[in-house]
């Protein structure tokens, strides 16, 4: 099973965990390559990654912006604290929302799991200000356009099990 | 407090029932008023209303012969809402690079 277990530890940490089905060197290049990177983090639908910059390197610079092409976008930027390939990347990052949010210090680990990859990743668990600027955010840009796609879908949908 | 966080998010892990929550954000609605907008049956609507009821995220009253459901006045705090954010959007993304891994293999393995 490759389902995602996401946890608070404490009151300062998340804890998320998550099995690819691919070795340890190919989940780790799918973290630290652009042209990989620009093809999965985007959020939520419709989002896409024009600008991915990464100097894979302790101390190198992380530039991510993202748009959903109707004027509406935002970006992040971080460093590379530690790099030691395939297993681990630490690294820092702010949203800007435009303000910069606090930075959350995040360490992923790629540990080999038979033929897969399991992947944990431990970040700062943003403060109540930060997770209100990311909410109002995240409702903008993510949240309610779900809402509307799935109303959409069931309007036109006889009857459907989704229980 | 880890089982009610769990519950919390076991509840908002279904779009239909977080779409009952939104609708419940804009005021109190009756078990039909709710169904309405899904074109699923009633019982199914239920089922959803009961699971988000037990995780303590909307409250029922009687109003004559009909229920009416209203979201539970601080049920739902803003860190809940942050992680069930921040899961549904890691979520996509994995699922995004799930893809991306089998294309990968598939077009490795039609090359050997």
């Amino acid at each position: 099973m490759n389902k995602m277990k996401l946890e608070t530890q404490g009151e300062r940490y998340v804890v998320v965990t998550r099995r690819f089905e691919a070795p340890p060197d190919e989940i780790y290049r799918a973290h630290t390559e652009p042209e990989l990177l620009q093809q999965w983090l985007l959020g939520p639908e419709g989002w896409t990654m024009p600008v991915c910059l990464v100097d894979v390197c302790p101390g190198g610079k992380i530039r991510y912006e993202w748009t959903n092409g109707k004027g509406a976008g935002f970006s992040l930027t971080g460093e590379f604290i530690e790099l030691d390939p395939p297993r681990r990347i630490v690294h820092v990052e702010r949203m800007h929302l435009p303000e910069p949010t606090p930075d959350n210090r995040v360490e992923t680990t790629f540990v080999a799991d038979g033929t897969g990859t399991l992947m944990t990743m431990r970040m700062t668990l943003p403060d109540a200000e930060t997770r209100k600027a990311m909410l109002s955010t995240g409702m903008e840009h993510g949240m309610e356009a779900s809402y509307q796609r799935l109303e959409s879908r069931l309007a036109n949908t006889p009857e459907t099990a989704c229980a | 407090m880890q089982r009610s966080l769990d519950s919390t998010l076991g509840a908002l892990a279904d779009p239909t029932r977080r779409a009952i929550l939104a609708r419940l954000a804009q005021g109190e609605a009756t078990v039909g008023d709710l169904a309405r907008p899904f074109a699923i049956s009633q019982p199914a609507i239920s089922r959803h209303i009961r699971v988000l009821t037990d995780a303590g995220l909307i409250v029922q009253r009687v109003d004559g012969a009909r229920r009416q459901c209203r979201l539970a006045p601080e049920a739902l705090s803003e860190l809940d809402q942050y992680l069930a954010l921040l899961r549904r959007a890691l979520e996509a993304n994995y699922q995004r690079l799930d893809r991306l891994l089998l294309a990968n293999k598939k077009r490795r393995d039609s090359a050997q």
